[in-house]
C-alpha cells in the first residue's frame, strides 16, 4: 500500500479579535419590540418598578454590533475550528455521523418550542418518542426502565451514586455501606462522583491480565461494600471476562453494580448489561446512539436500572397508560428526586431515536462489526510504523472497539512527545486524537478509535500522517516540537494557567491583569 | 435488501466501511476470517442469544423524517399556544444567528480539539464567559454546568469546602425543582460530608427574605446562605445587601441564584454581596426544548480562594511561540475530575457547552442597551399583566411590586382548583401559570405566571378575557 499524499492543508485564520474589542457605541444588533402605549399608560416606565436599591446604575459593558457584525464574527470563529471537519478518530468518544435530517426535527416548534411543565395532554408526541427510546435501550440492555435526566455520563454515574445512597438507606444499612469500589481503568466520573456523594472509594489496580483479577476484588469485597461501578471493555478496548463473577461478588455482599457503558460500540446486540447480572447500566447518547457532541454537551447520559431500583429513579417517569396514552407520572417517596432539573436534554433523546431508527437492530449489529473489524484494521497498519507501540502488547487477543498504543520509544529516541505529534497531526487537516485518561499508565499515549464512521480512505490517511510525523520526529524533530505550524494560532504556552497572577477567564480579569494591553 | 453473506454489512448511508468491498479489504488486512473471531475476548456465555426487536429499519431518510414527523406533530407547541409557563424555563426570543451558530457543524458535531486546531471554539467560550462575567459583575466564570440547579450546588459544595461547614440557609421561596437538585448534591446524613439544608422563612407580606428568621438561623456553622433574586417567586430581593451583611457577619459566603436577562436592569449580585453568583443561561438563546436548553453557570471574583474550589473547566487567555498571538487553554485542568479523579473538586463532564456559543451569540446581539431594553420590556409587560389579572373579579396577584417576570396569581376567591382553569384555559389554547397550590400550601390555590418581551398587550387582553372566562 503506498502512502497517502499528505494534503497540502491550511487552517483558516481570520485573525478574528475578541468580540470585546469590536464594534462601536451605539451600535445595535438586536431591537426589542417597543413597549405598547396601552401598556406605558398603566405601568409607567419600566425601570420605576424596580425597587432604587435594585436598580442598576451602570450598564454593563458589552460589544457593541450590528446584526451582520456578530453574525460575521461566529461564523468566522466557526472557520477557525477544525471541529471533526478533518479526520477525527478520537477514542473513548466514537466519532459518529450526527444526521442532519434530526437538526431539521428538533429546530421544529414541535420540539424546540415546547415547555417541560405542560400538560401532558399537549406533550404527546415528544412523550411518544422518549418512551419508544426507552423500549429500544431496555431491548438492547435487558434493563426494565430508563431515565433521560443525567446531563451526560458523569451525571448519570452520580444518579447511580444517589440510587446506591438511597437503596441502602431505605435499607437501614447506608452508615455501614459506605464504600464504592471501582477500577483504575474505570473512567474517572465514576471515582469521582462516588466521592461527591459521600462514598469512599476504593480503585482496584490494573494487573498483568489488563483488569484487576477477582482475588483483588474479593480482597475488598464486605459488608462495608455500597456499590461496584465498572466499564466493560475498559477504554484500552480489553473486555474482562470475569465480569459475570464479579457481579456475583459484589452481589453476594450486599451491594450493587453499576455498568458503565458510554460507549457501547463494540458491544451492541452482544451484550445485555442485564443479563450479565448489572443492576443498571449508563450509555452516552452522543458516543453510541448518534448524538452530536456540541463540544461537550448538551448530553444525555441514559441510565437504565432492573425492577428493583426503579422506585429509585428520579421523576417523572414517562409512561404508557391503559389506553395508550403516555403520562408524566410523579415520582415515589423512594425517589431520588432529581440530579437536573426536568427530563432531560430532550432534543438529543429524539435525535438518538431517529439514529437507531434508521440503523435497525442489523444497523447495529453492522456498526459493532465494523468498529471492531476497523480497530483491528488500525492495529495492523499501525504496529507497523517503528516507534508505535501497543499498551499491554503481550496480551494478544483482539482487541474492540479501540486500542491504547503509546509513542513511548519514539519519545525516548527523539525527544518527540505524544502532545508535539498530536499537534503536528493537525497541521496535515488531522483533528486531534485523544490521549488518555489521568494517570497515563501507558507512556506518551494515544488512543484511536474509528468507529462504524471513517471510512478505510480516512482511516488510511490518518495512519500516514502518524508515520510521517513520526518520521519528521526522527528527521526534523523540532519541526515536530515546535507545531502547529498551519494551524489557526501557534503552539500555546501554558504555562501562566495555573498562575492566579496569569490566568484569566474572562476579559475585564484580562485587562486587569495586563493593563499595558488596550481596549 | 439481502446480504450475501451473514456477516457482511448492509450498505447503509452512516457507514462508510459498510460496503461489501472495504469491509473484504479490512478482513483481509486484519488477517480475519470470520467477523466473529474479533470478539473473542467475551466468553460465549456473555453473549447474547436474543433476537432484537428495534423496529422496521428507517434507513431511508424519507421514511425517517415522516416517521418522526408524524409522531412530534401530535404534540401542541408554545407557538402553537400562548403560553405563561415559566418556573426555571423560560420562553423567551432566540435570534436566527443563534440558532445558526449551533447548528454549524464545526460547532455542533466535535468533542474536543487542541487549543490551536479548535481555537474558534475556544475564543467563543472565553467570549461566553466574558460577557456574562460583565453581566453578574464577576472576573471569575467557568465553562457552563448542566443547570441552574446543578450550579446551585456545586456553589454549596464549593462554600462547605471553604468555610469547613456543614449547614446552609436556602429561603422558603426557592424553586421545589432546582432545591430537589440541589438536595442530590448534599449527600444523606448518615454518609461523611452531610450537608444540613435549613430553610429561611420568607415574609407574608413581600415573599422576600425574612430577616428575622434568617438572623435566628445563622450562626458560626452555617457555610453559606443562598438565595435567588429574583427568586423562583419573582420577588426582586431588595433587602439583598442587608442579607450579604448578616451572613458574611458569621463568615458565610453568599451564594446568588440570577437570571441574567434581568441584568440590564437589575443591580449585578457583585455589588450587593454575593462571592459566588449562580444561575441559568437558558434564556441566552437558547430554545426551550421542552427543559433540554436548560444550563446553569458559576461566578466568582478572580481570587485563587474560590478559583482553587471550581469543578468546572474553564478556558484562560495565553500567549503562543509567536509575539502577540492569542490562544486559549484550560486553567486548573488538575483540581476537575479528569485530572484528579476523586480527588478533584465535585465532578465534570460533557455539559451543554454548545450553548455557552449560543449565550455568547445573544450577548454580542444585545450589547449592553439591549439587555436594558429587555429588561424593561419584561418588567414593563409583566406588571402590565399583573395589574390586568388583579383587576379581574375574585382574582389576586400577591406581592404585585418589586417582582420581575413572574408573579403569583391567586384562585382563593374561586371554587375551582388552578388545575382546573387550567384545563379550561388550554381549551382556550393557552398554558396557564405553573400550579404552586401543592408545592406552597401556605400561598393557597395560586399559580405563578410568566410574562416576558414575546408577549404582547394583545396576548395579555387574549389571557385576561380566558381568565375571567374560566373562573366563572
Amino acid at each position: 500500500m503506498s502512502p497517502s499524499k499528505m494534503k497540502n492543508y491550511r487552517a483558516a485564520s481570520w485573525d478574528e479579535p475578541l468580540v470585546m474589542q469590536m464594534g462601536s457605541e451605539g451600535r445595535r444588533g438586536a431591537i426589542l419590540p417597543s413597549t405598547e402605549p396601552g401598556i406605558v399608560e398603566v405601568v409607567g416606565k419600566g425601570i420605576n418598578l424596580v425597587s432604587p436599591s435594585m436598580r442598576r446604575d451602570r450598564l454593563p459593558i458589552l460589544p457593541e454590533l450590528s446584526e451582520f457584525e456578530v453574525e460575521r464574527h461566529y461564523i468566522h470563529l466557526s472557520q477557525q475550528t477544525m471541529g471533526m471537519m478533518g479526520v477525527s478518530l478520537f477514542g473513548t468518544c466514537t466519532m459518529k455521523y450526527n444526521p442532519r435530517v434530526s437538526e431539521n426535527l428538533v429546530y421544529q416548534p414541535f420540539i424546540s418550542q415546547l415547555h417541560p411543565l405542560q400538560h401532558e395532554d399537549t406533550l404527546q408526541g415528544v412523550l411518544e418518542i422518549v418512551y419508544r427510546f426507552d423500549e429500544l435501550l431496555r431491548e438492547l440492555s435487558g434493563m426494565s426502565k430508563f431515565v433521560f435526566q443525567a446531563g451526560g455520563g458523569a451525571d448519570a454515574a452520580y444518579t447511580q451514586t444517589c440510587i446506591t445512597r438511597a437503596y441502602h438507606a431505605s435499607r437501614g444499612q447506608l452508615g455501614q455501606r459506605n464504600e464504592i469500589i471501582t477500577t483504575a481503568q474505570a473512567h474517572p466520573s465514576s471515582p469521582a462522583t462516588a466521592a461527591a456523594a459521600g462514598f469512599k472509594v476504593i480503585t482496584l489496580p490494573l494487573e498483568a491480565d489488563g483488569y484487576a483479577s477477582v482475588e483483588a476484588l474479593r480482597a475488598v469485597v464486605s459488608s462495608r461494600t455500597a456499590a461496584l461501578m465498572v466499564n466493560n471493555p475498559d477504554d484500552i478496548g480489553i473486555y474482562n471476562p470475569h465480569i459475570k463473577e464479579w457481579v456475583d461478588i459484589v452481589h453476594e455482599a450486599g451491594g450493587l453494580c453499576f455498568y458503565d457503558h458510554a460507549n457501547f460500540n463494540g458491544l451492541m446486540t452482544r451484550v445485555r448489561a442485564a443479563e450479565l447480572g448489572f443492576d443498571a447500566c449508563m450509555f452516552m447518547l452522543h458516543k453510541t446512539f448518534g448524538g452530536p457532541k456540541g463540544g461537550g454537551g448538551p448530553a444525555v447520559g441514559a441510565y437504565g436500572c432492573t425492577e428493583a431500583l426503579v422506585p429509585f429513579l428520579p421523576g417523572p417517569l414517562i409512561k404508557k397508560d391503559a389506553n395508550g396514552k403516555f403520562v408524566l407520572e410523579k415520582e415515589g417517596p423512594l425517589s431520588i428526586g432529581r440530579v437536573r432539573e426536568f427530563w432531560g436534554n430532550v432534543p438529543v433523546v429524539i435525535r438518538a431515536y431517529a439514529w437507531t431508527r434508521a440503523m435497525g437492530a442489523e444497523g447495529l449489529r453492522d456498526a459493532a462489526n465494523i468498529s471492531v473489524l476497523a480497530n483491528n484494521y488500525m492495529e495492523k497498519r499501525l504496529l507497523e510504523i517503528p516507534g508505535v507501540t501497543k499498551g499491554l502488547p503481550e496480551l494478544t487477543k483482539r482487541r474492540l472497539e479501540m486500542t491504547r498504543y503509546s509513542l513511548g520509544e519514539l519519545t525516548a529516541e527523539t525527544g518527540v512527545s505524544t502532545l508535539d505529534v498530536q499537534n503536528r497531526m493537525t497541521d496535515f487537516g488531522v483533528d486531534a486524537y485523544w490521549l488518555s485518561h489521568e494517570p497515563w499508565f501507558i507512556p506518551e499515549p494515544f488512543t484511536p478509535e474509528a468507529g462504524e464512521l471513517w471510512s478505510v480512505e480516512d482511516i488510511d490517511y490518518w495512519i500516514d500522517v502518524l508515520a510521517h510525523v513520526c518520521q519528521e520526529a526522527r528527521d526534523t524533530p523540532e519541526i515536530v516540537k515546535s507545531s502547529p505550524h498551519n494551524q489557526v494560532v501557534h503552539k500555546m504556552d501554558g504555562s501562566g494557567l495555573n498562575d492566579p497572577s496569569k490566568w484569566a477567564t474572562t476579559w475585564r480579569a484580562y485587562l486587569r491583569k495586563y493593563p499595558d494591553r488596550t481596549r | 435488501m439481502t446480504k450475501a453473506s451473514p456477516t457482511e454489512p448492509i450498505a447503509h448511508p452512516y457507514m462508510a466501511n459498510s460496503n461489501v468491498g472495504n469491509f473484504q479489504h479490512m478482513m483481509k488486512v486484519a488477517g480475519v476470517s470470520n467477523v466473529e473471531e474479533l470478539f473473542e475476548q467475551i466468553p460465549p456465555d456473555h453473549i447474547t442469544k436474543r433476537e432484537f426487536n428495534l423496529g422496521p429499519v428507517l434507513s431511508s431518510e424519507s421514511s425517517l423524517y415522516r416517521h418522526m414527523n408524524d409522531i412530534l406533530r401530535k404534540s401542541t407547541s408554545c407557538e402553537d399556544s400562548l403560553n405563561f409557563l415559566g418556573a426555571g424555563c423560560w420562553q423567551h426570543y432566540v435570534p436566527a444567528i443563534c440558532d445558526e451558530m449551533v447548528t454549524r457543524a464545526e460547532f455542533l458535531t466535535p468533542v474536543w480539539g487542541t487549543p490551536s486546531s479548535d481555537h474558534g471554539r475556544s475564543q467563543a467560550w472565553f467570549e461566553f464567559a466574558s460577557q456574562l462575567g460583565e453581566l453578574v459583575g464577576m472576573e471569575f466564570v467557568g465553562l457552563p454546568v448542566y443547570s441552574f440547579g446543578t450550579a446551585g450546588g456545586h456553589a454549596i459544595r464549593m462554600a462547605v469546602r471553604l468555610t469547613k461547614r456543614f449547614k446552609v440557609l436556602l429561603p422558603r421561596s426557592l424553586d421545589p425543582e432546582r432545591l430537589a437538585v440541589i438536595k442530590s448534591y448534599c449527600s444523606l446524613p448518615e454518609l461523611a460530608g452531610y450537608i444540613e439544608i435549613v430553610s429561611v422563612a420568607i415574609e407574608e407580606a413581600s415573599g422576600r427574605i425574612n430577616l428575622e428568621d434568617l438572623k435566628k438561623k445563622l450562626g458560626t456553622d452555617v457555610a453559606a446562605v443562598y438565595f435567588d433574586n429574583p427568586s423562583y417567586l419573582g420577588v426582586v430581593e431588595s433587602e439583598a445587601k442587608e442579607v450579604s451583611r448578616l451572613a458574611h457577619e458569621c463568615g458565610a459566603e453568599v451564594i446568588v441564584g440570577v437570571d441574567p436577562i434581568s441584568l440590564g436592569i437589575l443591580t449585578p449580585p457583585s455589588e450587593y454581596g454575593a462571592d459566588i453568583v449562580v444561575g441559568t443561561t437558558q434564556p441566552l438563546g437558547v430554545h426551550m426544548n421542552c427543559g433540554g436548553g436548560v444550563g446553569g453557570f458559576i461566578a466568582t471574583r478572580d481570587e485563587e480562594r474560590y478559583a482553587r474550589e471550581y469543578p468546572t473547566l474553564q478556558v484562560s487567555l495565553a500567549s503562543t511561540s509567536v509575539e502577540g498571538e492569542m490562544a486559549f487553554g484550560l486553567t486548573l485542568f488538575e483540581q476537575s475530575s479528569y485530572g484528579s479523579r476523586e480527588q478533584g473538586k465535585d465532578w465534570t463532564g460533557n455539559s451543554v457547552y454548545l450553548w455557552a456559543i449560543a449565550n455568547a451569540v445573544y450577548m454580542s446581539l444585545m450589547g449592553p442597551q439591549g439587555f436594558r431594553d429587555i429588561g424593561t420590556s419584561i418588567i414593563e409587560r409583566s406588571h402590565f399583566a399583573a395589574s390586568r389579572i388583579d383587576s379581574i373579579p375574585g382574582l389576586k396577584v400577591l406581592w404585585a411590586e418589586g417582582f420581575f417576570k413572574e408573579f403569583i396569581v391567586n384562585f382563593d376567591k374561586s371554587t375551582l382548583d388552578v388545575e382546573v382553569i387550567n384545563g379550561r384555559l388550554r381549551k382556550l389554547g393557552i398554558f396557564g401559570g405553573k400550579d404552586l397550590t401543592s408545592d406552597f400550601p401556605e400561598l393557597g390555590k395560586s399559580a405563578l405566571y410568566c410574562v416576558t418581551e414575546i408577549h404582547t398587550e394583545e396576548d395579555i387582553d387574549r389571557l385576561v378575557q380566558a381568565l375571567e372566562e374560566a373562573v366563572k
